[in-house]
């Protein structure tokens, strides 16, 4: 049996191809094979002798069978092998092309500001862009003979001739939301108004439009002091810093009083702005405590209620945080500038998983 | 606003550094945008004493002279030719930068002769011209800085020149006493009186001042005094660097006076020669056309209603804002006639932009001067010409009264507290308020007549507010609302966002177009109409608001063609203009793709883009903003696209969500795009909302039933639409049908003309038992009879 047992190893070891190793495989173990043959002589063995070639044989057959299966399995790996050898490909030629698109900073930037300022409670308002001139004047506290309105450099829409009204503005601020805001809702009112705006001029640091969003909190017993923690919060979380000074400098808008600029303290140290460390002060925004003749002009009682607003540009904190250099550019479309400054698509700013990648 | 740190010495008696001032003045709001210190360059330079001077041996004109310093004896080698025993000089020693020469000093071998240092002269210090001799000093000890010696000795050499920014509430500061009340008031020195002697009138002027009674409540007062027998001629050394210091060019000491007051106590006077004046002065209104050469040289032509002055001989200046060319003073003029008058802000600010005219005067008159100080405005003025140039006055000539501006708010300290945030006592605030010139009579503040901007109590806050200095402000927090922050986007808010994140997972660059473009691309895309026109347009290219996104995206596309990027997937989502009502704008997501789908490629998939890449990117993003799935596609709509190769995407024929197709060609000429290109625009305001927002989903039905394919082809019309095709399939049965694809379109060929051939694959899926061959038969040919009916078309065999 030990014979008979290495003689089929070997012959299997030795085999080269499915088809011999199917010969061997009835040569031993077909109904006329050798081991099958052997198998039928149990039925004429004695009860003892059966009971030790029986176990024997079946453990031969078991073995046979086993050295079959793997050499079929090796022999077919070999043809995968030998097959696959013939189809290599030139991995490092490139993918399909997968377009990958780009959010605008502008967009992005907003997204950040609204994230932050909704966690503090602030709705988002929009409003149009044509404005009448009460909403973006009067109503704001600045009368037709006031030196701002030359200052604002406005756009004015055409007047038919026979159309006495007085010409519609492109908005020179988002501010007219605040007004249209409140008229609609009243107070108490936390919104933000994130949107384009218009003034008449050009350089590089001016565009004819740009992007501003105005801030407005009104309730019984808001201060000045909230608004200056509402924007030290604000910018610490935007330019993602732990600490930031902010210095209120008194000023005047005809629509807040008292009124303030509010610089952050920062360095421009090898060229590159790092927000809340060094000895430079940057200006970046206005902000004061609503005017009453605006709540009233709003519809809102200034003997109960009172409150802050605020103005930054939101292109202009762009720049800042993310070190872009022209103005100007925001508004080209140059594909290598939409591609260099653009965003991810799924880069959504959330306070949760951070404003910046 | 410039004035010089001696000026406002002049007013404010302080010790108070220049730094620790222009902190103040810009926490003050009083913006310090520069300051310059003309000291700061001559820091090094010190006073020597030229103790033995003798001929250098080998040149004759230098000289070796020995000069006692602050450091001991040094020999110096000078070429000038006052440079001689017993002189006080100014010494600048070895590794002294020389300003006027721009030369760092060594020691130096001058002839064979050591040298160590320079004595110099006022052109090398850069103080003026004068290089013909070194600097002689008549007074000063050995070792004394220079610059001590001038504080002194010349003070207006080594003034400091700051500049700040005026906010327009804030006339008061556009004279320097104005800034030095704010100073005082913050506790930076004490006011200086500015107390003037009255120049007794020693004639009687026989020209006379009216003004119409309709001109009044533009001109409510007007004064004037004439002076004769002055000598007119340049200034005093003082006034001069003292002009020259904020920028002015002195005149003549005349007009410099003028000048001076305009920037010392913020009030604007003019001066007539009043020999050239014909008879008597007239304040008046303008009928219009008068015309009329002011001291800048231009002729203006003046509007009916401004305000005039005028003489027999006609307009002799713009009330306010500029005197005439013909009765303005001279080097030559002897007897001047000084007004002091007050006009009304807005009749100045009006006028002053009609004409186009920013002068000093207008500049203050428009923002308020102080009307009660009209009368003492010209007593310092006469006393001023005849202390200097001499002469005799007249009697004080005037019109009409100074007007009254009394006026008294009250102040709320606990108000002032509840707004501010900050602690300020009570005494504090009336202390400011008083400091500042009001008048507090028990809780009630009156206002000062140079106040003009205090208009009500909130004024009075701030006015404490910024004395009290906002940079001590501490931040105190909002309260916050409770819970967690609810969602704050309203439903198109968050529309526009997915939009854009959709478009740009998509492929497509954002971009943010300005929202004016040029008339020609107005007009091709439905706009350019007068009412959406800018009246003041900055270009040309930017006249009209723009009527939809495609013009600027199309016109971004141009740009960067031309910059060589020929394919391209741009979008933008903003307003778009209907007309120029505030109320006629809406929101617009529009993307183009132009060129190919990509850059060629070994996979052989580049090609280029066509409608049906456009309208399923149009699609996708309209799921992702939760646009209904069934819609209907319509054809006609705007001339800009392709009349064959577009679509409304729509939920009835007036309800359009979006349009997608192929740019007209004609557009794209026009435009100078090289195709091909197509795009799409969707309305997200005209997507309707889910009536009730249901969180929950409904029960998904997964049936283990085999579901069954059948494919169908129909030979139709060409101009039939798949869209009809496949919903009369899906008709056939409504419960068993899942899907209707249409997977084959053949035209032409075998079919023979006006023919096309649309295969279909229909997907049945049972629910309650397992299709039998005769129930998919059955489906079949309802499927058949359907399309046939619909359509016109045949099954193919």
């Amino acid at each position: 049996m030990d014979d008979l047992k290495s003689k089929y190893l070997d012959l299997i070891a030795n085999s080269g191809d499915e088809s011999s190793l199917e010969n061997l495989r009835v040569q031993a173990l077909g109904k006329k094979g050798e081991i099958s043959l052997q198998m039928r002589e149990l039925g004429k063995m004695t009860p003892e002798e059966r009971q030790t070639a029986g176990p024997a044989l079946n453990a031969l057959k078991d073995e046979i069978n086993s050295a079959l299966i793997a050499k079929k399995s090796a022999l077919s790996d070999a043809a995968l092998d030998e097959r696959l050898r013939g189809e290599w490909l030139d991995v490092t030629l490139p993918a399909r092309d997968r377009p990958m698109g780009t959010i605008h900073p502008i967009t992005q930037v907003t997204e950040e500001v609204t994230a932050i300022f909704a966690d503090m409670g602030f709705s988002v308002a929009e409003g149009p862009q044509i404005e009448s001139d009460w909403y973006n004047f009067d109503a704001l506290n600045i009368p037709g003979h006031h030196p701002a309105r030359a200052e604002m450099d406005t756009f004015y829409t055409h007047r038919a001739a026979g159309d006495d009204r007085p010409p519609h503005v492109l908005r020179t601020h988002t501010s007219p939301v605040q007004i249209r805001s409140l008229e609609a809702n009243g107070a108490p009112i936390r919104i933000i108004c994130p949107g384009r705006v218009y003034r008449a001029d050009y350089d590089q640091t001016h565009t004819p439009m740009f992007h501003q969003v105005e801030g407005l909190a009104i309730d019984k017993d808001i201060s000045m002091a909230n608004l200056k923690w509402v924007l030290e919060e604000f910018v610490k979380a935007f330019f993602e810093v732990d600490d930031v000074e902010l210095r209120f400098r008194a000023s005047h808008f005809p629509f807040t009083e008292p009124s303030a600029e509010v610089d952050i303290r920062c360095s421009w140290e090898g060229g590159t702005l790092k927000v809340g460390e060094g000895d430079d002060w940057l200006e970046i925004l206005g902000s004061g405590m609503v005017h009453p003749k605006v709540l009233q002009a709003a519809g809102v009682d200034p003997s109960v209620y009172q409150g802050f607003a605020f103005g930054v540009g939101i292109d202009r904190i762009a720049m800042l945080k993310y070190g872009i250099p022209d103005l100007r550019a925001f508004f080209d479309s140059d594909l290598r500038w939409l591609r260099h400054y653009g965003f991810r698509s799924l880069d959504v700013p959330t306070l949760h998983g951070g404003l910046s990648k | 606003m410039k004035f010089t740190l001696s000026w406002l010495k002049a007013h404010l008696d302080t010790t108070a550094s220049v730094d620790e001032i222009t902190d103040a003045l810009t926490d003050l709001g009083l913006e310090v945008e520069g300051v310059e210190n003309p000291s700061e360059k001559l820091k090094a330079f010190t006073l020597g004493y030229v103790k033995h001077a003798e001929k250098h041996p080998d040149a004759d004109k230098l000289k070796v002279c020995k000069v006692d310093t602050d450091e001991g004896e040094l020999q110096i080698i000078c070429g000038a030719p006052n440079a001689r025993e017993g002189i006080t000089v100014v010494v600048a020693k070895p590794g002294v930068y020389v300003p006027g020469i721009d030369t760092t000093i060594g020691i130096g071998k001058i002839r064979g002769i050591d040298s160590y240092g320079m004595m110099a002269s006022e052109h090398e210090l850069g103080l003026s011209d004068e290089h013909d001799g070194i600097i002689e000093l008549s007074s000063g000890n050995v070792g004394m800085h220079f610059i001590d010696w001038l504080a002194k000795n010349d003070p207006a050499k080594v003034d400091t020149m700051i500049e700040i920014a005026i906010t327009p509430n804030r006339p008061d500061a556009l004279g320097v006493r104005g800034i030095a009340r704010d100073l005082a008031a913050r506790g930076l020195g004490k006011m200086k009186p500015r107390d003037v002697e009255h120049v007794e009138a020693t004639f009687k002027s026989d020209i006379s001042v009216s003004i119409d009674t309709d001109t009044l409540d533009g001109a409510p007062v007007f004064m004037g005094r004439m002076i004769r027998d002055v000598k007119n001629g340049p200034s005093p050394a003082w006034l001069q660097d003292l002009l020259r210091a904020i920028g002015l060019r002195p005149i003549s000491f005349l007009v410099d006076v003028t000048n001076f007051f305009t920037y010392d106590q913020n009030r604007p006077l003019h001066v007539f020669d009043a020999d050239k004046v014909a008879g008597n002065l007239r304040v008046h209104r303008a009928v219009g056309g008068e015309t009329l050469t002011a001291l800048d040289d231009k002729t203006y032509t003046l509007q009916a209603g401004q305000m005039i002055i005028s003489d027999d001989n006609g307009v002799q200046s713009i009330a306010g804002i500029m005197g005439g060319l013909a009765t303005g003073c001279t080097a030559d003029t002897t007897n001047v006639f000084v007004e002091s008058a007050y006009w009304d802000p807005v009749q100045i600010a009006y006028a002053g932009r009609a004409l186009k005219i920013n002068s000093d005067a207008r500049y203050r008159f428009e923002r308020g001067v102080d009307p009660s100080f009209t009368p003492d405005g010209l007593e310092h003025a006469v006393r001023m010409i005849v202390d200097n140039v001499g002469g005799e006055a007249s009697q004080v000539i005037s019109a009409g009264k100074v007007p009254n501006v009394a006026r008294a708010y009250k102040l709320n300290a606990k108000r002032v507290i509840s707004l501010v945030g900050m602690d300020i006592p009570e005494s504090t605030q009336r202390q400011t308020l008083t400091a500042l010139g009001f008048r507090l009579e028990g809780d009630m503040a009156h206002v000062p007549s140079w106040r003009p901007d205090v208009q009500g109590e909130a004024d009075l806050v701030e006015e404490v507010a910024r004395i009290a200095s906002l940079t001590k402000l501490v931040g105190v927090p909002l309260p916050r609302i409770a819970g967690v922050p609810k969602p704050i986007l309203t439903p198109l808010q968050s529309r526009q966002q997915m939009a854009k994140r959709t478009a740009a997972a998509l492929g497509y660059n954002e971009c943010v177009t300005y929202s004016f473009i040029d008339a020609d691309a107005a007009t091709l895309f439905g706009g350019g109409s007068d009412a959406t026109m800018l009246q003041n347009p900055i270009s040309s290219d930017m006249s009209h608001m723009r009527p939809g996104l495609l013009p600027g995206l199309l016109r971004a596309a141009a740009r960067n063609q031309a910059r060589g990027i020929n394919d391209m997937a741009l979008f933008e989502v903003g307003h778009a203009f209907q007309g120029g009502e505030p109320n006629e704008q809406n929101v617009q997501v529009a993307g183009i793709l132009i060129g190919r789908t990509g850059p060629k490629d070994v996979h052989g998939t580049s090609r280029g883009v066509d409608v049906y890449d456009a309208k399923a990117d149009a699609e996708a993003v309209l799921a992702a903003i939760g646009a209904p799935a069934k819609v209907q596609i319509l054809r006609s709509s705007d001339t800009w696209w392709h009349p064959g190769r577009h679509g409304k995407i729509c939920l009835g024929p007036k309800k359009v969500m979006g349009v997608f197709g192929e740019l007209h060609p004609k557009v794209l000429r026009e435009m100078d795009i090289k195709g091909p290109a197509v795009g799409f625009v969707l309305y997200p305001e005209d997507i309707p909302l889910p009536k009730n927002k249901v969180i929950a989903r409904p029960a998904l039905t997964a049936t283990d039933l085999q579901a069954v394919e059948r494919d169908f082809a129909f030979e139709v019309d060409a101009n039939v639409e798949a869209l009809t095709l496949v919903n009369a399939a899906a008709g056939a049965d409504k419960t068993l049908i899942t899907d209707v694809r249409v997977f084959d379109e053949f035209i032409g060929g075998s079919l023979g003309e006006g023919k096309k051939s649309l295969a279909i694959t229909v997907r049945l899926q049972p629910t309650q038992t397992t299709l039998k061959d005769k129930d998919i038969e059955a489906v079949g040919a309802k499927i058949v009879e359907k399309v046939t009916n619909a359509t016109g078309g045949v099954l193919r065999g």
